[in-house]
């Protein structure tokens, strides 16, 4: 069972049991998963770890961790925010990934208060284009290997082996589909509100852009960070959607240099 | 016995184009309005045929789909509750976790029931997976919002003293007040369908009538649970056959080789019904995560297995596609022959799952023009469904059960 691995733990957050990894030591570092979730086995983890003291939660519904019921994508933000007091975490460089980006600049647009920093990686949770236009592949009306094509620059890093994995691998693999449709399914992978409350967004900001991620384009990553005040957005080259699993060591470097190139 | 006659109105022009998904993307170009037109007018001809052989009337919906031209089985009911003289009117069903809008379900359906003079069934049903994509309802959601529509369907029937309001999960009504109210009191029957064992607790646990398709012996395991629920909530033993429905397919003849071709015809149904792109097939959530890993683990492959129908000596009929008409009438999926062997058929099944008092009977698919489905139904209508009435009041009365209600 992926629970007995080392660093995962779990926490009660306002009553939610809760799946987390924790590991390494300095400053913290809020990492959210994206709407495939986080293995605890993922290199990302260790690497952040060389430099950060890693938190990264299993949203309510994704993994082992709990969901209450009506629980929505505003629930999650407020949830990230009681996991920040429970830990009683202080100028934390929040990052997230694709649907975890998306959480992570909903958190930053309702307090800033504990986050120092905020790293957005192939992030969701807007709309750019018009009502006719498709900003987001329907990522739940593709088969999987077309999924893996348009996410990964390296599909076959995705594979994924039923006969290999255990049942609970099985498991978690479609409860966090089943999750991430639960919140995203409509409207599509946006909170029409969003947009116009990322101006609230006052902490440094990056937005990494995996460039081969095909479900949504590097112009909609532009388009989120043009409305984040100062935010800086860069690609990486060689990865799709989920850059901390196809570039780990670029992924954890970037974020380390931005950390450091603005001093608290 | 009460059967009730079937067809989901495809429109097998299409079936032609070569396409690899006949329902969600098929592009409604290969629809012309003047065949869709020429289809409607045969079917809904069919249907009040029935009406006057004494056998009664199903019709279900589905939507972005060559198979079933029915978008909405509401409006055939509404032409069928005006035209037909004594059929009981079943619609399994109607998709009420897909509808935004259950109020509007609840008035439309006591609509038809008083128009009909109180002759609607009325079904309730979860929906295939391909449902999904067209409705854009929220699979991971879809079981839950299912029952609060159910629920809020049934009070806005029994209540007749004002409004009442509403503020769940999935709708909020501030002033519910149906009229008309529906003519049968307190609302018409409810069927449910389902093809899970989870899901006929959930039916029998309300007491409802359980309808189930495409299952074949299977059925015998639905009916069992059903059974089961019935007597741990300590309702009079047996069960009543009223609360089960089997439907299967039809094709009876003159001589065994007619009725084998009809059988092949109703049969396209099968064949075509799952043409559909993968995309569609699984959406999220729509089987629950824990039965979903299990069957994943025990096949080994991402991909469920939707039908997984065995015949009575236990051989597995894995594709539909592929069984021939003597593999669906082992499988207990298809009733095809002389009069004679479909009377025998039908009542080896019947006997085999226990019993049943409904059964819902495809009569038409495919290509199978009026002049052979006026002979399915004309031959089954004088020649089978006697016999089996027959069969089942001399079953009921060896099970200890009170004589049928007399038939309209």
């Amino acid at each position: 069972m992926a629970d007995q691995q080392a660093g995962v733990s779990s926490i009660e957050v306002n009553g939610i049991a809760t799946g987390l990894i924790r590991r390494g030591s300095g400053r913290p570092l809020l990492f959210l998963h994206p709407e495939i979730g986080l293995s605890p086995s993922a290199p990302v983890i260790g690497l952040l770890a060389e430099r950060f003291a890693v938190i990264a939660p299993s949203l309510p519904g994704f993994g082992h961790s709990a969901l209450p019921p009506g629980f929505t994508v505003d629930d999650l933000a407020y949830f990230g925010l009681d996991l920040l007091d429970a830990l009683d975490l202080r100028e934390v460089v929040l990052v997230g990934v694709a649907f975890g980006g998306w959480i992570a600049a909903e958190i930053a647009t309702k307090s800033q208060e504990r986050i120092a920093r905020l790293v957005l990686v192939n992030p969701v949770g807007i709309k750019t284009g018009g009502r006719e236009e498709r900003d987001l592949q329907d990522i739940f009306g593709l088969t999987q290997a077309e999924l893996d094509a348009m996410s990964y620059h390296d599909p076959s890093l995705a594979r994924f082996d039923p006969k290999e994995a255990s049942e609970d691998d099985i498991y978690v693999r479609l409860r966090n589909r089943e999750t991430a449709a639960r919140f995203a399914w409509s409207p599509y992978m946006h909170n029409p509100r969003l947009a116009s409350r990322l101006h609230r967004i006052r902490v440094p900001s990056l937005v990494l852009w995996g460039e081969s991620d095909r479900i949504a384009s590097a112009d909609y990553g532009r388009a989120y960070a043009a409305r984040i005040p100062g935010a800086r957005f860069e690609t990486v080259a060689r990865a799709g959607r989920y850059p901390h699993l196809e570039r780990p060591d670029h992924f954890a470097r970037r974020i380390a240099e931005f950390v450091a190139a603005n001093q608290f | 016995m009460r059967f009730y006659s079937f067809t989901e109105e495809p429109y097998p022009d299409a079936w032609a184009s070569g396409a690899d998904s006949l329902r969600v993307k098929l592009p409604n170009r290969l629809c012309d309005p003047e065949e869709a037109a020429r289809l409607y007018h045969e079917y809904i001809d069919e249907w009040q045929l029935c009406d006057e052989l004494g056998l009664d009337i199903f019709v279900n919906e589905h939507h972005s789909t060559a198979t079933c031209l029915t978008a909405s089985a509401n409006i055939i009911l509404a032409i069928l509750a005006r035209t037909t003289k004594r059929a009981r009117l079943l619609a399994l069903g109607f998709p009420i976790g897909n509808r935004p809008d259950p109020l509007r379900v609840a008035e439309e359906l006591s609509m038809i029931d008083v128009i009909s003079r109180g002759r609607l069934e009325m079904g309730f049903v979860k929906g295939v997976p391909y449902e999904i994509h067209p409705s854009n309802s929220n699979p991971a959601t879809l079981t839950a919002r299912f029952w609060e529509a159910h629920d809020l369907i049934l009070k806005a029937m029994i209540s007749h003293d004002g409004p009442f309001s509403w503020e769940g999960e999935f709708f909020q009504y501030r002033n519910v007040n149906i009229w008309p109210r529906p003519w049968q009191q307190p609302h018409p029957p409810v069927w449910v369908s389902c093809v899970s064992v989870g899901s006929a607790t959930s039916i029998a646990e309300r007491g409802h009538v359980l309808g189930t398709v495409m299952t074949g012996y299977k059925a015998k395991d639905l009916f069992d649970e059903y059974r089961r629920v019935w007597r741990r909530q300590s309702k009079p033993d047996p069960l009543p056959l009223d609360r089960l429905c089997y439907a299967g397919f039809l094709g009876v003849g003159e001589t065994e080789a007619e009725g084998r071709r009809r059988g092949a015809l109703v049969a396209q149904y099968l064949r075509t019904n799952s043409i559909v792109a993968e995309a569609f097939k699984n959406p999220p959530g729509f089987v629950a995560p824990a039965a979903g890993a299990k069957m994943i683990k025990q096949t080994g492959s991402m991909t469920f297995q939707s039908h997984n129908v065995a015949t009575k000596e236990g051989r597995v009929l894995n594709s539909f596609a592929k069984a021939s008409v003597q593999d669906l009438i082992d499988g207990g999926l298809l009733f095809a022959g002389t009069p004679d062997q479909v009377f025998r058929q039908i009542v080896d099944f019947y006997d085999t799952v226990g019993g049943f008092e409904h059964m819902q009977l495809m009569s038409q698919a495919g290509t199978m023009g009026c002049a052979d489905v006026e002979a399915n139904l004309t031959l089954f209508a004088k020649e089978v469904m006697p016999r089996l009435q027959e069969y089942g009041r001399m079953r009921r009365k060896q099970m200890g059960l009170p004589p049928e209600p007399a038939l309209a």
